[in-house]
């Protein structure tokens, strides 16, 4: 990724040892975030109030959030069209598995939970600060994002080339493909410590469960590793948002020839922007199939998934980092909320879409945050224009 | 400063160029006039690396032959288009578009102060400095999309139907910033359907037809001709 961290008001003025400093330091304020998150909120919620379910839901709303926030960059910011987000959730998803599973093997003879105090969500459970195991579980976190950023790569360099809508049909393609290839060409999940020391690790990577999903993986995914993706996330996107990288692919949606005609190298900047979404999906998979009452299944990483990532970012505001967060953590608390009426999420969502293309077809917040004035004349604007009667 | 010779361009089956040739002097103002469907902007797109031209096409740009560079190389060479139909990026305000105007530059001093000489140039742009680009008028948006090809600092500057639907006060205006931009030492090359005004502005003109160069020579000259009033400027005769 050869993303420029900083923007480039910090890149020019103050000396470059200060403007290392403000590249770095907010990375390092995610992890003290997150360290904070895991060992004050997860006590408070689950020991001190019992709120497990809370608990829970604020894992899945987090992984929501990344994912919703990476498609933006692509759907939202380059104007480009992926519905296949969930297939770079699945192939992190099974990398990361089959790294954390196999690994805590070979190392330790079974698949047991053996992180320190960041990676659980158990509560009263005596453990160190940092074990071998923390580190495996965030290597296979990105391996898993590497390996999806790669698949994104070679799913976005011959669409992305073309200008139009095929990269929607390639993805939509590359989808089902890694559904399809995942259910049915990889093979049973190995559990005997004697087989897996003997196994080939190429054999092992096709030994991830088939039709019947990976079961018996550990949950290393907690509020810790959850809130480091998520505000490591918010924070790439924020600064690729207010930097020249940024600018240049907001005016690939915004008009992709004027964009090329002002010099802008629209084909490399597409692919760039899809391959980190990718990247950043793939971690999000890799928590995901590490979380409390997940069995990782391909079956369920399919376009159904893939759709409802869509939808938080469509409504949310094509472009709105902040209304694809709003968005995430609205869709990922209602069908908890409406639980009997679940399964006519997809009929709520399709009405819910019509409804605002035809009031707000920009979306909640349109292109802007919700701190900013343009939102709020946005929002307001639009209806006192329909009081009008327009 | 830029030869085009036997420049063909396809989409797929249709031809839209059948080899054509221009040339344009440093400093000059050469104006490209044609009916709709010429294939005016065919040529200023092949010439902008937007579309590719068919081989043996020959366009050479300050001694270098960019036929078969992608955009982005050849507006770092100075060779800028503000394309048809302005383009302007709606959801950007008029500082966000300059910006953009701007993005194969880095010197931060330079930019500053080609958007203060953009801007007085514009004035209008002033004042709807912070406004989305979308808001603007059309008359506005023509401004702005023209002032970020500026940014850009373009030695040869491309113009495509600056005057496209705007009103007669609007462009009267936008050919009066043309003559300043070319006395500032911008080459400009201008793509028109208003031939009228354009032959008063320009030094050369061609006229384009169905693919083909049909006429070529000084603006006057061509502005005088019966078959250029007759075909081109019926409105204004
Ligand atoms: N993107 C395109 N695809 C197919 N044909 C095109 C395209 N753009 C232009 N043409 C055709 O090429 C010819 C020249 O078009 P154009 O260069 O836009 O003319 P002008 O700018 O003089 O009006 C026309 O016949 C037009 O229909
Ligand atoms: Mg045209």
């Amino acid at each position: 990724m050869a993303w420029s961290l900083s923007s480039r008001a910090s890149q020019l003025g103050p000396p470059a040892a200060w403007s290392l400093v403000r590249g770095v330091l907010p990375f390092l304020a995610c992890v003290a975030v997150a360290i904070l998150a895991q060992v004050i909120l997860k006590p408070f919620l689950i020991t001190t109030l019992g709120w497990d379910f809370a608990a829970k839901m604020i894992v899945d709303v987090g992984i929501n959030i990344v994912l919703a926030v990476s498609l933006t960059l692509v759907n939202g910011f380059t104007g480009q069209f992926s519905i296949g987000h969930a297939a770079f959730m699945a192939v992190g998803g099974y990398t990361a598995a089959a790294i954390v599973y196999y690994g805590s093997y070979r190392i330790a003879g079974n698949p047991d939970l053996a992180g320190g105090v960041l990676s659980s969500m158990l509560v009263g459970r005596e453990a160190p600060w940092f074990t071998p195991h923390d580190l495996l579980f965030l290597v296979a976190m990105l391996a898993g994002g590497v390996v999806a950023a790669l698949c994104g790569y070679l799913v976005g360099l011959p669409s992305l080339r073309l200008k139009g809508d095929y990269l929607a049909i390639v993805t939509l393609g590359f989808g089902e493909i890694v559904r399809v290839l995942i259910q049915s060409q990889t093979g049973d999940v190995l559990y005997d410590p004697e087989e897996i020391a003997q196994t080939p690790a190429w054999k092992l990577a096709g030994s991830l469960g088939g039709s019947l999903g990976f079961s018996g993986l550990p949950f290393y995914t907690s509020f810790f590793w959850v809130y480091l993706l998520v505000l490591v996330t918010l924070l790439l996107a924020w600064r690729i948002k207010n930097s020249s990288y940024g600018r240049a692919l907001i005016s690939i949606r915004e008009d992709e020839i004027a964009s090329e005609a002002m010099g802008v190298d629209t084909t490399r900047f597409k692919i760039r922007a899809f391959v980190l979404s990718a990247f950043l999906a793939g971690c999000a998979g890799a928590l995901f199939a590490h979380t409390v009452g997940v069995q990782l299944n391909a079956a369920e990483l399919g376009f159904v998934k893939s759709f409802d990532i869509i939808i938080m970012v469509v409504l949310g505001g094509l472009g709105s980092i902040s209304g694809a967060v709003i968005a995430a953590i609205i869709l990922t608390i209602l069908p908890e909320a409406l639980r009997g009426v679940a399964e006519y999420r997809m009929v709520a969502y399709a009405v819910a879409l019509i409804v605002m293309m035809l009031v707000r077809p920009k979306g909640l917040l349109g292109v802007h945050e919700v701190w900013e004035r343009a939102a709020w004349d946005w929002l307001l604007g639009a209806s006192k224009r329909k009081g009008a009667g327009r | 400063m830029l030869e085009v010779e036997s420049l063909a361009v396809s989409y797929g089956a249709i031809k839209a160029l059948h080899g054509i040739g221009l040339r344009v002097g440093r400093g000059e103002i050469v104006t490209l006039i044609g009916s709709n469907g010429a294939g005016k902007s065919t040529t200023l797109r092949a010439i902008s690396g937007l579309v590719r031209p068919a081989a043996g096409s020959k366009i050479v740009y300050d001694g270098t032959s960019i036929a078969s560079r992608p955009p982005h190389e050849i507006v770092r060479m100075g060779l800028v288009q503000s394309p048809e139909g302005r383009g302007v990026f709606p959801n950007m305000t008029v500082e966000e578009n300059l910006e953009l105007g701007a993005y194969v530059r880095s010197d931060r001093d330079g930019i500053d102060a080609d958007r203060e000489k953009a801007l007085s140039l514009f004035p209008r742009l002033k004042e709807r400095f912070r406004q989305s680009a979308g808001t603007l008028s059309g008359g506005e948006q023509q401004m702005l999309a023209m002032a970020r090809a500026l940014m850009a600092r373009p030695r040869l500057l491309l113009l495509d139907e600056p005057s496209l639907g705007l009103a007669p006060q609007i462009v009267q205006v936008i050919f009066r910033i043309i003559r300043e931009i070319n006395a500032g030492g911008t080459t400009i090359l201008l793509v028109e359907q208003n031939a009228h005004m354009a032959l008063k502005v320009a030094h050369r003109a061609y006229v384009l037809e169905v693919g083909r160069i049909v006429m070529e020579g000084p603006a006057a000259e061509l502005a005088a001709s019966d078959q250029v009033k007759n075909a081109y400027m019926g409105r204004h005769a």
